[in-house]
Order: C-alpha cells, then sequence, then structure tokens
C-alpha cells in the first residue's frame, strides 16, 4: 500500500496518459489564443470553438454553476483522454492535452456524476488518432484478470475472517498471507479508486491523524505482535471482507488503458522496491514474500498482455524484460519453504546480502519496465 | 616531448594542441612549465589546454570547464584534483558477455558525453511524456565542473567471461595486513567508478547515471562520497589538510612530472600484461579516524606521529614543507618516516584521496576518516610494501582504522570516439 494522496495522483496520472494522447497538464508553452473557453453549469457546457487543429488543445475552463463538477475530452467511445474532477463552484482550471486528429467530445458532468453535458470538438490535421485493436483486446483481458483476482480474493479473505472469529490463532495467521495474493497482483487497480486501500491495506505509520487504523496490517499486528484475537478483531475481519466485497464490485469501472496497465506494472515493482524488499510491508508476519511474488505476477501479466505491441515497437526491451521477469522468478523460487507450495520463508530469515540480491533484481527488472508504456504508445 | 608514444597519441583529441600551436607560456603557469605538453595533459587533463592561444589564467582557478575524456591515459589520475568524489564499487550480475561489452560502451558513451557537460541520452526533459527521462536532471545548468570517469576492473572481473588469462600478475589480492578490520560488504567488487568534480552534484549525478543504466547488468556494491582532497596532483599549490589537521600529499607525484608518472604510475609495454599498457593500478581504502582521540592528543604528540609540523608541516628539524625531509630525525615510528620512498625501497605512489564523513556512528562518534586512493604500476611495488611497513609499527595506527579495501586495474585511455572502456581487455584483436 502507499499513502493516500500518492494514490490520487497516480490515479490522476495515468488518467490523463492514455495511449493515443500525451497527457499534459503542465506544459507551458500553450499559446492563449488557441484555448477552447469552456463554460460549465448545471445543465450547461459551452465551449468557444468546435474543431482545432491536432496537437496541444487547451480548455480554459470556468464554472459557473453551483456543483462542483469535472471536465473531460472523449473519444467517441467515452474513453478519455484528458479530465480533471472536482473543479468548484466558481472556480477556473486550465486543462491541456496532446490531440491527434478525429472526433472527440467535450463533457462536463455537474456534481461529477452521469454522463454530463456534451459537445462535439473536431480536431483536423496532423497524424490521425487510430486505435490498435491489439490494445483494446489487452485491455479488456486485463479487466478480465482484475476481475478474476477479486472474485478469487473474496472467498480467501473469508477464510481468513472466519478464522479470526473463530478465535483461532494459528489458522488465522495461516490464512494471512493468502488472503493478500489477488489484492498485491492489482494493487494499482484497487489503489486508482483511492478510498478502499487506506482502509484495507494501511500500515500504522501510513494513518493520518484522526483515522482509525482497520485492514490487513492492523489484523497482522493483532494475530503477530499482541497475539490476541478479541471483540475488536473479530469486527475488524467483518469490515475487511465488507471493504474488499467493495472492491470486487467495482474493480470492473476501474480506469485501465494500456499505459495505465504498463505503469501499473512498473508500480507494481515500486511497491516491491520501496516496501517489499525492505521488510515493511508485512512487519509483523514477515510474509513480504509472498506479496513479492503476487506483485511480480501481477506485474507480468500486464507485460505479457502489452507484450506483443511492445515487441514490435522494441525489440531489445520486450527480450531483456522477458529475461529479468525470468531471472527474478528465479531467485524468488529459492525461497518458497517447498517446491510445491505458494509459501515462502520469513523475510525475517532472510541475510543482508540476500535482500542485495533480491533488490538488485528488482532494479534489473523495474528500471526496463519503466520503459514499457513509451514502448505501447510509440 | 621524452614520452613519444604519449605526444603522438594524444593530439588527435586535445584540441588545439592538434593545430601544432604551442601553449602559451602563460597557460603553462600553473602546471609547473614546460612538463605539461606530456602525460598529465595528454591524458585528457589540461584545462589550460583547451584555452591554449587564449591569454586566460589556466588551471587552478577555472573550476569549471571541461576535463578532456579522450587520451593516452583515463583523466582522473594524473589530471589536477578537484575537490569533490562519488566513488563506486559493483558486482557484474550477468554471465553474458555481450552484455557486459555493451555496458561497457553504453558507459562509456554517457561518460564522453557527462565529462563534457551534456546530458545523458536525450536528456531530462522534452522526450516522450510517458517514459521516463534518460537523464535524471539533477545536473542540468552546472557546470561541467571538470568532472573524470575512471574505470578500474577489480581481481574478481577475471573468473568470469573467462578472463582468466588475462588477469595481471600485477592485480594481486591485497594481502590481510595488521590491524585491518574490513568489512566484506564495503570492499572489493568486480569493478569500479571514479567519479571527481568540483561540485559534488556532478560527480554524484554520473554515479547515478551510469547506476541506472547498468541496472541487470551490473549492481552497486558499495559506493563512497568524498571531499576536501587530501592530495594534490599540482604540488606547486597550496597543499591541502586531511582531517587530523596535517598538510597531506606533500611530494606527491604531479600531473606534469612525466618521468616519475612514467616511472611510477604508468603500467609499461613488456610489464607483464599488454592491455594495460597506459594503465595503473588502483588501491582503495577506507581509513576511519578515531577523530575525537585524536583531538584530545597533544601538539607534540601529534607532530610526533606524523613527522611534520602541523602549521607549515615542515619534516622535523626543517624549516619549509617542501624541504628534503631527513628521516632519522624522526621518531621510528613517525608516520612520514614510514611512508617515505627511502625506507621503502624507492616505492612511490600516487595519491588522490579524499577525506570523508558519513555523520555520525550511533555512538556520537563523527564516522569519518581518509578514502585513501593511490594509483601506481605495480601494487607490489607500490602499496603493499608501503603499508606493510606502515601497518606494523606507524604511529598513526592508534588513530585509524582500515575498515574498506579494494584494488582494481585500470585500464588505458578511451582514445577516441569509437574507443570503449575495457576494449583492450575484452576484444580478441586489441
Amino acid at each position: 500500500m502507499r499513502a493516500v494522496r500518492l494514490s490520487v495522483v497516480t490515479a490522476a496520472a495515468t488518467a490523463a496518459a492514455l495511449a493515443a494522447v500525451t497527457g499534459c497538464t503542465e506544459k507551458s508553452d500553450a499559446k492563449n489564443g488557441d484555448a477552447i473557453q469552456v463554460t460549465a453549469a448545471d445543465a450547461k457546457c459551452d465551449t468557444s470553438v468546435k474543431s482545432v487543429p491536432a496537437g496541444q488543445v487547451t480548455l480554459k475552463i470556468e464554472n459557473k454553476g453551483s456543483k462542483a463538477t469535472e471536465v473531460e475530452i472523449l473519444f467517441p467511445d467515452d474513453r478519455i483522454v484528458s479530465e480533471k474532477e472536482n473543479i468548484g463552484p466558481g472556480t477556473k482550471y486550465t486543462l491541456t492535452a496532446e490531440v491527434k486528429a478525429g472526433s472527440y467530445q467535450i463533457a462536463c458532468r455537474p456534481g461529477m456524476k452521469g454522463l454530463g453535458v456534451r459537445q462535439k470538438l473536431t480536431v483536423t490535421g496532423g497524424k490521425v488518432a487510430r486505435r490498435d485493436p491489439r490494445l483494446d483486446k489487452a485491455v479488456a483481458a486485463y479487466r478480465e484478470y482484475a476481475q478474476e483476482q477479486a472474485d478469487a480474493t473474496i472467498p480467501k479473505v473469508q477464510t481468513f475472517a472466519d478464522a479470526i472469529k473463530a478465535g483461532d490463532l494459528e489458522a488465522a495467521k495461516k490464512a494471512f498471507a493468502p488472503s493478500r495474493v489477488g489484492w498485491e497482483r492489482t494493487e494499482p487497480i484497487a489503489e486508482s479508486f483511492g478510498d478502499i486501500d487506506p482502509k484495507t491495506d494501511t500500515r500504522a505509520d501510513g494513518l493520518e491523524k484522526g483515522q482509525k487504523w482497520t485492514g490487513w496490517h492492523a489484523l497482522e499486528k493483532s494475530l503477530w505482535q499482541d497475539k490476541k484475537i478479541g471483540a475488536e478483531q473479530k469486527t475488524l475481519a467483518d469490515q475487511l471482507v465488507t471493504d474488499l466485497k467493495d472492491w470486487q464490485k467495482r474493480v470492473g469501472k476501474a480506469e485501465i488503458t494500456p499505459t495505465s496497465m504498463a505503469n501499473g506494472a512498473k508500480e507494481l515493482l515500486d511497491e516491491v522496491a520501496t516496501g517489499k524488499v525492505t521488510g515493511e510491508e508485512d512487519r509483523y508476519s514477515h510474509t513480504d514474500l509472498s506479496d513479492f511474488k503476487a506483485n511480480v505476477e501481477g506485474a507480468q501479466k500486464a507485460y505479457e498482455l502489452l507484450k506483443p505491441v511492445a515487441e514490435q515497437n522494441d525489440k531489445a526491451l520486450t527480450t531483456n524484460l522477458d529475461k529479468q521477469f525470468t531471472a527474478l522468478d528465479t531467485l524468488l523460487d529459492k525461497y518458497r519453504t517447498d517446491k510445491t507450495s505458494d509459501g515462502f520463508v520469513s523475510y525475517d530469515t532472510l541475510t543482508k546480502a540476500q535482500t542485495k540480491e533480491l533488490s538488485d533484481g528488482v532494479n534489473a527488472l523495474a528500471e526496463p519496465l519503466s520503459k514499457l508504456a513509451a514502448a505501447v504508445v510509440k | 616531448m621524452t614520452n613519444a608514444q604519449d605526444s603522438t597519441e594524444g593530439t588527435e583529441d586535445t584540441g588545439p594542441a592538434a593545430g601544432g600551436s604551442a601553449p602559451s607560456r602563460r597557460s603553462l603557469i600553473g602546471w609547473g612549465g614546460a612538463g605539461l605538453a606530456l602525460g598529465a595533459a595528454v591524458a585528457g587533463g589540461a584545462v589550460a589546454m583547451t584555452r591554449t592561444g587564449n591569454d586566460v589564467d589556466p588551471a587552478g582557478s577555472d573550476t569549471s570547464g571541461p576535463v578532456p575524456f579522450h587520451g593516452t591515459h583515463q583523466a582522473g589520475i594524473a589530471t589536477p584534483v578537484q575537490d569533490r568524489l562519488h566513488f563506486a564499487a559493483f558486482d557484474v550480475k550477468t554471465d553474458d558477455r555481450a552484455a557486459f561489452v555493451q555496458l561497457l560502451k553504453d558507459w562509456t558513451r554517457a561518460a564522453a558525453r557527462m565529462t563534457a557537460g551534456h546530458t545523458v541520452g536525450d536528456g531530462a526533459y522534452g522526450g516522450l511524456a510517458e517514459a521516463p527521462p534518460d537523464d535524471t536532471g539533477e545536473a542540468l545548468g552546472l557546470s561541467p565542473s571538470r568532472l573524470t570517469l575512471t574505470i578500474g576492473f577489480g581481481p574478481s572481473l577475471f573468473d568470469k567471461f573467462d578472463l582468466a588469462d588475462r588477469r595481471p600478475d600485477a592485480l594481486v589480492d591485497l594481502p590481510q595486513f595488521p590491524g585491518d578490520n574490513l568489512d566484506k560488504s564495503r570492499s572489493n567488487g568486480d569493478l569500479c567508478i571514479q567519479a571527481c568534480a568540483d561540485d559534488p552534484q556532478v560527480a554524484v549525478h554520473a554515479i547515478r547515471n551510469l547506476a541506472r543504466i547498468g541496472f541487470g547488468t551490473v549492481a552497486i556494491r558499495w559506493s563512497q562520497l568524498g571531499f576536501g582532497k587530501t592530495s594534490s596532483t599540482t604540488p606547486d599549490a597550496q597543499t591541502p589538510r586531511n582531517l587530523m589537521g596535517f598538510k597531506d600529499g606533500t611530494r606527491n607525484i604531479a600531473g606534469t612530472e612525466t618521468d616519475r608518472l612514467k616511472k611510477f604510475v604508468w603500467v609499461g609495454d613488456g610489464d607483464g600484461s599488454d592491455w594495460m599498457t597506459g594503465g595503473s593500478y588502483l588501491v582503495a581504502r577506507r581509513i576511519r579516524m578515531n577523530i575525537e582521540t585524536w583531538d584530545r592528543t597533544s601538539l607534540q604528540e601529534q607532530e610526533d606521529v606524523f613527522g611534520r609540523d602541523k602549521g607549515e608541516g615542515a619534516p622535523v628539524g626543517k624549516a619549509k614543507e617542501h624541504d628534503e625531509p631527513f628521516l632519522k630525525a624522526m621518531k621510528p615510528d613517525a608516520h612520514v618516516r614510514l611512508a617515505h620512498p627511502d625506507a621503502n625501497h624507492g616505492a612511490t605512489i600516487l595519491r588522490r584521496g579524499y577525506s570523508f564523513t558519513d555523520g555520525t556512528d550511533g555512538l556520537g562518534r563523527l564516522e569519518a576518516g581518509l578514502f585513501f586512493l593511490a594509483y601506481q604500476r605495480d601494487v607490489r611495488k607500490g602499496f603493499i610494501p608501503v603499508q606493510r611497513s606502515l601497518a606494523r609499527t606507524d604511529a598513526l595506527n592508534e588513530y585509524i582504522q582500515h575498515v574498506s579495501s579494494a584494488l582494481f586495474a585500470v585500464p588505458p585511455g578511451v582514445r577516441d570516439k569509437d574507443d570503449w572502456w575495457g576494449r583492450t581487455l575484452f576484444s580478441k584483436e586489441a
């Protein structure tokens, strides 16, 4: 898990950097004269221009309505090119995006709900935005994968919760790591919702003032450090199941793009690099290697789905990524408790040299993986 | 031009010198005279050389310009010592020889760009929005700061890639010296990069970017930051002081002393491994100082320990720093007496060390000392005999401890833009 604030930023950044688009909300070289004035209100969405040349498009948005609004540039099939949420009543915002030729819509969504009020926008000249059916397929397959992972998680987390409610400390400990695998494989999606991750996967030091500590790690501390299960833990277990069912329900609606898949894969390795390889994530149970493996598997899934396109654009990169995924898998296999189970040795049994080797392996994979998004959109 | 090899090799890349115009007299001043056109300058050293014809104050005052990357010898050895250091030792993580050679080529290209003050690859911004920039960006807007990048190959590298028969005899395993307390996790390494610059950010940027390019092929094993050079290759300039407050590097080999460089620093033809001709051997030792007990030591004791006075740096019984020391006037266990070439059958090394301070050690003691770097033609005739003599009886041992150690074969220079670090080792035809 990462800090909430960061999750939100990440989600926004991936939403802005879509396949056919270079999301760019900070570039300063937009000419004022080119800007499209967007006047949003509770029931209207007026745009000053209906047609612009391809390239950088600037939206000068003013919300004259009574509710916070959201303004989006959309492809005809409703995929988002670029968006800005939460533009408060009476406030202004400048949104810029790199847009290729084609037909688009500008949508204002007062209250940030529903389809919103829409205006057509034609982008002329330059390169035509073309969708790659292989990438559409990859996104669809990844969405399916994310749903499968969430579906498979529910019974496992139920087993974990049941053991806690039965007061069975050992059974609960045993069910802890497996209950996290599906989540860890698809973590960037869960984090993109913003509100689920803080409830389920926050660590003690990630709590904001006044925030109640709920979720896996609160239970982890009870089981391993306090070694007790009380009424409080039973409530937390129920809560965890409820929160994860919410996640299960929403996974299908997650904003997924080829770029966010690629960046999500890299983020999974970032999770490993900052939290798991240091033993910080599961500091009481020391089941970090199980999370580690799940993160790598999730990254590999996203990569495999994007590979046909990435390979065509950057063969050297995919050759290297294949090699590095294999190398890291081989390295992790050394730490399985036995060759047939999914269990891993306790993180605190690793020597410093072993964690260094794992860290080197993560860097070796994450560095080329950071170039995957570029290879996909090239 | 006593060194014919040097004088012919360097001309392609040292710019103005190639045109045949002799450096102006003023441009030689900072270098101590006419020795300039030889080894050191050709090694890619001279700021002065790039300014030939411009009547400007040469080396010394200009600490911002680039140091030529190409030359017979690698820059960063005999070239003027910069103020800051970032030294990194790497482990090789691949058994794929072609991948490692490709890394050496990629590194060479990046090193040539960075030492010239350019960014790595396509730069730090302006590229694809979806991709991380090639360059990390923290050196944008900074001058080249005389950055030099120097590569070395450790003994363990020769166990890989079928290189065992190319390991030079001179690249021995260093013996265990009395008093050594070595931390293996920050000793040795398959290879090293020494980054020196006058701006620490420039040196750190260079190692960071090379490490990044290397992920998957190599991994940083350990690294050390250094400040306040503790010796000089331009001994006519003010001799710097170490953290004990004493001048260090008096009588060090100067970058202009072609004959001494040739005799003591550069590996010559017939020294045993042809691929090393023009190279050198580097010893790196992290020497922790017991700063607090040293500071409680009387001035007399401090001066006796070194065999020099603290103010001027003059040897015992002499008036000036550069006066010839009379060793017998010093205490038998004085540092200078034991380290002096006369006490070691003439053993002479080129020192290029830096002070380091890595905060405090958890006991409130300064985690500080000397990061000792010494270049020599053969460690068996350089560092080893000197350190044997020091480790046994040096009075300074009470105040210092060697905590990390490494030895590297530093190959010759990269000759031109088509050449690359380690070519003479890895190319069969070389």
